[in-house]
C-alpha cells in the first residue's frame, strides 16, 4: 500500500513537472482534503515563476552577451538608479512586491541578459519566453511596460541591480 | 526532412513578416490592368496600407477627416474648430486657449479647404492648413502628430472662403474674405454698402522651421466677395489668383442681384510686387483685433496671444499689384494647372469652362491693354488673356484639378458629373456621373507641380438613395475613381463626416516616415508635469486644489484623495508615464462638468472638478489599456465646505 502510494505521487511528480500549470490546478482540486504532506509536496514542485531560479535562460531580445566585471562599477549603478526612479518606479518597489515583482537580488534568479531582454523587448518576451508567459500570469497580467529604454539605460539599471540587497 | 525545411521557410517568412511591420513595405501597390473589378481596385488587405492619406474638411463639423485611398478607410478625425470630447479638444485647460478669438471663445467653425505645405512646387507632407470660414481663422495641423498646433485669426475678413491655400514653398498661406465688409468694422447702413465695403486678401507667413504663422499683410480689395484662390506655380510663383462675384456689391436678395453681370474677374494679385510695395514703406498699420493661439508640444499647452494691428495694403492706390481677369459667371474654383500657365475659371452659372493664360496675362499686362478699372485697378480684356474654352462641358462648374498628364477633371454640380478634358486642345474625352451634387474635387498631390494622377475624390453634397437611411439626414459622402486609363472608372462609395467640402491627398510614405509614436517624458515641460511617482502630490492654494497625478498600466498615482471640499475648484494635472507605442489613457470624474481627458505616452493634460456634493466619488481610466483596465480606478473624498479634514492621498496604502 504505502508503496504504490509512493509510486503514484513519483508519477504524479513526473506529471506535474512534464505540464504546465493548468493540469496542476486539476490535481490541486483533487487533492482537496487529502493530507497535508501530499499537498506542501506539489505546491513545492510548481514554484513561483518570480521565485524560480534559472541562470541558463538569456531571453529573447537585443542582449545575446553580457560581462560583468567582478567590480560593480558605481558610476554606472548611479546612473542606472536614476534612470529606474524615472521610469521604473510606477510599478516596481525596492524590497517589496507592487505592481510587478522587487528587483532585488535578481541576478541570483536571472541571467543579466535576460534581464535587460526583459526590460528592452517586454512585449516579445511575455509572449514567448516560459519564464516571462509565467511572470505575466503570476502577476495577474499586468504587462511589463516597454518604457523605450536604451540599451545603455537598461545597463546601468542592471548594474544599480547588483547594488540593492 | 522536407518537414524541417518547411518549418524553418515558414519560420523565415514569419520573421520577414515581423520585420517590416511598420514601414512603407506594407503600403498596397497598385495591381494595374488586370486588377479587373473595382471591389479588387480598393482592397486593402487586413494589415497592409492604403497609398495615400486624404484629408478631407469637416465642413460644418469644423473638424479635419483623415481616410485612406483606395480603401477608403477611416483613421481619424482631427479635432480643429469644433470642441470634441472624445480627445477633450477645447475641454481640457491646455486647448481651451486654441479656441479663443476676438469674439470670445467660439467652440465650432465651418470647416472648409485643407491644403498640404509644399517645397519647390510638390507637397512635402509637414503640415495641412485648413480656414474656419465662419469666424475667420486659419489652423495649422502638425503631421508628425496629426494635432492642430496653430490656429489663427484673419482681421478684417467674413466668410472666410477662398482659403487656406500655400504658395510653391509654403512662404505664405493665403486667406480672401467671402464677404465684404466695413474695414475697419463700423456702425453704418446696410444699403451703403457698394463703394464703402471692402475686400480683404490676407497673406500669412509661414516659418520654414517650426511652420510659425504670421499675418504678414492684407491687401485691401474693391467689396466683391471672393470664393476661391490657388497659387501661381513654375513661371507664374509670385502671383495669387482669386475667383470673384457679386462684383454687382449687392447686399440683398444676393442669389439674384449677385448674378446680374455676365462676367465677373479672376483676380490677379502680384505678392511679389506686394513685398517690395513693403519694402519701400507703402504699407500701412491699421488697427485690428485678432487672436494668435499656438498649442506647444513641450509644455504640451497652448497659449492665445492677442494681436492689435495689421499691415495694409491697398490695391487701389499701387499700381501694378492687382489686375482683374474677366471671367463669367460667378466663378467658383479657380485653379491652376500643373505647368502655372493656365487658370481655369469654373464659372459655376455658366455652361462653360473659361481657360486664361498667364504669358497672355502678362503680354497684357506689359501692352498696358486695359478694359476699364474697377476703384482703381486695371481691368484686362477678355480676349486678350483667353487660352480657351471648354464648350457646354455640363452645368455649373465648380472645381478643377489635374493628373500631371495633360488632362483636366472638373466637376459639375447642377449635372452631378466629373467631365474629363484635355488641356490645349479643349476638347472633352470621358465624363462619369457622380451621386448626387458633387461639389469640389481632389487628385492626391493636386494642387502642386507633381500631382499622383492615379484616383480622383468627388465629394457629393446630396446622398439621397445611396446608403441605409437614417432618418432626415442622411450621409454625405465621398466617391473615387481610378483615373489611371483612358476612361474614369466609379471605385468606391464611403461616407464622410460632416459636409465634405474640400480635401487635400499626400502619398502615404511621404508622411508616414515622419509620425510620431510618443511624447517624450524627459522634453515634458508642462508647469505641473510630474514624471514619477514619488513626485505625485496634492496641493492646496484656498480654495484651489491641484493634484499632480500620473497613470500608467493600470493604476493612477494617487488614487485614494482625502480633504477636498465642496465647493473646492479641483484641477487634475494628470500625466501618462508610459513611453510605449499605443498606450494612451483616459481619466473621467464623476459629474466633472467636462469631458475625459485622453492622454498620448509622455504628455500631461488638465481638467477642472468642481465637487458639489459631499460624498466618496470614484475616478476611472476610459480608454481600455491592459487586462487590468477595470481595476484602473480611484477615489476622491468630499467633505463638507466646512470641513478640517487635512489633504492626504495615497498608492497602494493600507
Amino acid at each position: 500500500m504505502k508503496l504504490s502510494f509512493k509510486i503514484l505521487a513519483i508519477s504524479t511528480l513526473a506529471l506535474l513537472m512534464s505540464c504546465g500549470e493548468k493540469d496542476t490546478k486539476k490535481e490541486e482540486k483533487i487533492s482537496i482534503g487529502t493530507t497535508q504532506p501530499k499537498k506542501e509536496e506539489v505546491k513545492k514542485e510548481v514554484a513561483k515563476a518570480s521565485e524560480t531560479i534559472d541562470l541558463t535562460n538569456k531571453g529573447i531580445g537585443p542582449i545575446t552577451s553580457v560581462t560583468l566585471d567582478a567590480e560593480i562599477n558605481s558610476a554606472m549603478a548611479l546612473k542606472g538608479e536614476e534612470v529606474f526612479k524615472a521610469k521604473c518606479t510606477a510599478c516596481h518597489k525596492i524590497g517589496k512586491k507592487f505592481i510587478g515583482p522587487a528587483p532585488n537580488k535578481i541576478l541570483e534568479r536571472r541571467t543579466p541578459e535576460w534581464v535587460m531582454n526583459m526590460i528592452l523587448n517586454p512585449e516579445e518576451m511575455t509572449q514567448k519566453d516560459p519564464l516571462a508567459k509565467q511572470l505575466l500570469i503570476e502577476f495577474n497580467g499586468s504587462p511589463m511596460a516597454n518604457q523605450g529604454l536604451t540599451e545603455e539605460e537598461a545597463r546601468s539599471i542592471l548594474e544599480y541591480f547588483r547594488t540593492l540587497e | 526532412m522536407k518537414k524541417i525545411i518547411h518549418l524553418i521557410t515558414a519560420f523565415a517568412f514569419l520573421g520577414m513578416l515581423i520585420s517590416c511591420g511598420n514601414n512603407s513595405q506594407n503600403i498596397k501597390k497598385k495591381q494595374g490592368a488586370l486588377g479587373s473589378n473595382a471591389a479588387e481596385k480598393v482592397y486593402v488587405a487586413p494589415g497592409e496600407y492604403d497609398e495615400y492619406y486624404a484629408f478631407i474638411s469637416g465642413g460644418f463639423s469644423g473638424q479635419l477627416s483623415v481616410y485612406g485611398l483606395p480603401s477608403g478607410r477611416l483613421f481619424k478625425v482631427i479635432p480643429v474648430f469644433s470642441q470634441d470630447a472624445e480627445k477633450a479638444w477645447g475641454y481640457n485647460e491646455e486647448t481651451k486657449p486654441m479656441l479663443n478669438t476676438s469674439h470670445g471663445f467660439v467652440p465650432w467653425d465651418d470647416a472648409h479647404h485643407p491644403d498640404i505645405s509644399q517645397t519647390n512646387g510638390v507637397v512635402d507632407g509637414r503640415w495641412v492648413f485648413i480656414n474656419g470660414n465662419n469666424t475667420p481663422r486659419i489652423a495649422k495641423i502638425d503631421l508628425t502628430t496629426f494635432e492642430t498646433t496653430e490656429i489663427i485669426e484673419i482681421p478684417n475678413s467674413a466668410g472666410n472662403h477662398s482659403s487656406s491655400f500655400v504658395t510653391e514653398n509654403t512662404e505664405y498661406v493665403v486667406a480672401g474674405t467671402r464677404f465684404s465688409v466695413p474695414i475697419p468694422q463700423r456702425d453704418m447702413p446696410i444699403k451703403e454698402y457698394k463703394g464703402n465695403f471692402k475686400g480683404s486678401l490676407s497673406f500669412i507667413s509661414v516659418d520654414p522651421e517650426d511652420g510659425g504663422m504670421d499675418l504678414k499683410f492684407q491687401i485691401m480689395m474693391p467689396g466683391f466677395d471672393y470664393d476661391l484662390a490657388h497659387p501661381g506655380r513654375g513661371a507664374s510663383h509670385g502671383w495669387f489668383f482669386f475667383s470673384t462675384y457679386n462684383t454687382e456689391e449687392a447686399s440683398t436678395l444676393m442669389e439674384v442681384n449677385a448674378s446680374q453681370n455676365d462676367k465677373d474677374f479672376i483676380a490677379a494679385v502680384n505678392w511679389k510686387k506686394a513685398e517690395e510695395y513693403i519694402k519701400a514703406g507703402k504699407g500701412k498699420m491699421m488697427p485690428a483685433k485678432y487672436a494668435h493661439n499656438v498649442y506647444n508640444e513641450k509644455t504640451h499647452t497652448a497659449t492665445s496671444t492677442m494681436k492689435d494691428e495689421v499691415l495694409m495694403l491697398d490695391a487701389s492706390e499701387l499700381p501694378g499689384l492687382v489686375y482683374l481677369l474677366p471671367t463669367p459667371k460667378s466663378p467658383h474654383g479657380c485653379d491652376v494647372d500643373p505647368s502655372g500657365e493656365y487658370i481655369v475659371g469654373n464659372g459655376k452659372l455658366s455652361a462653360n469652362l473659361t481657360i486664361h493664360s498667364f504669358t497672355k496675362m502678362l503680354a497684357a499686362i506689359e501692352a498696358k491693354k486695359f478694359d476699364g478699372e474697377a476703384y482703381g485697378i486695371p481691368i484686362l480684356k477678355f480676349e486678350d488673356v483667353l487660352a480657351g474654352v471648354v464648350d457646354q462641358a455640363g452645368l455649373g462648374p465648380l472645381h478643377t484639378e489635374f493628373d500631371g498628364k495633360g488632362n483636366a477633371y472638373t466637376t459639375f454640380f447642377i449635372s452631378s458629373e466629373v467631365v474629363k478634358w484635355k488641356l490645349g486642345t479643349w476638347e472633352v474625352v470621358d465624363r462619369q456621373p457622380c451621386y448626387y451634387s458633387v461639389g469640389h474635387l481632389m487628385i492626391p498631390g493636386g494642387n502642386s507641380r507633381e500631382p499622383f494622377g492615379d484616383y480622383v475624390l468627388a465629394m457629393n453634397k446630396i446622398t439621397k438613395d445611396r446608403y441605409l437611411p437614417t432618418g432626415p439626414e442622411v450621409t454625405q459622402s465621398a466617391q473615387l475613381y481610378d483615373i489611371s486609363g483612358d476612361k474614369m472608372e466609379l471605385l468606391l462609395d464611403f461616407p464622410t463626416i460632416g459636409e465634405p467640402h474640400y480635401a487635400a491627398g499626400i502619398r502615404a510614405d511621404i508622411v508616414m516616415k515622419n509620425s510620431k509614436k510618443i511624447y517624450k517624458l524627459e522634453e515634458n515641460e508642462h508647469p505641473f508635469a510630474v514624471k514619477t511617482e514619488a513626485d505625485t502630490k496634492v496641493v492646496r492654494d484656498g480654495n484651489v486644489v491641484h493634484v499632480y497625478m500620473t497613470m500608467i498600466r493600470s493604476h493612477f498615482a494617487p488614487d485614494n484623495i482625502e480633504g477636498i471640499k465642496v465647493g473646492d475648484k479641483v484641477y487634475f494635472h494628470v500625466t501618462n508615464l508610459e513611453q510605449d507605442y499605443d498606450v494612451p489613457h483616459g481619466i473621467s470624474m464623476i459629474g466633472a462638468n467636462t469631458s475625459e481627458l485622453l492622454i498620448m505616452p509622455g504628455q500631461t493634460e488638465t481638467f477642472l472638478w468642481e465637487p458639489k456634493q459631499v460624498g466618496v466619488w470614484p475616478f476611472y481610466c476610459t480608454d481600455f489599456c491592459s487586462a487590468l483596465h477595470q481595476e484602473m480606478q480611484g477615489y476622491v473624498r468630499v467633505s463638507p465646505a466646512s470641513s478640517t479634514l487635512p489633504l492626504s492621498w495615497s498608492l497602494g496604502e493600507d
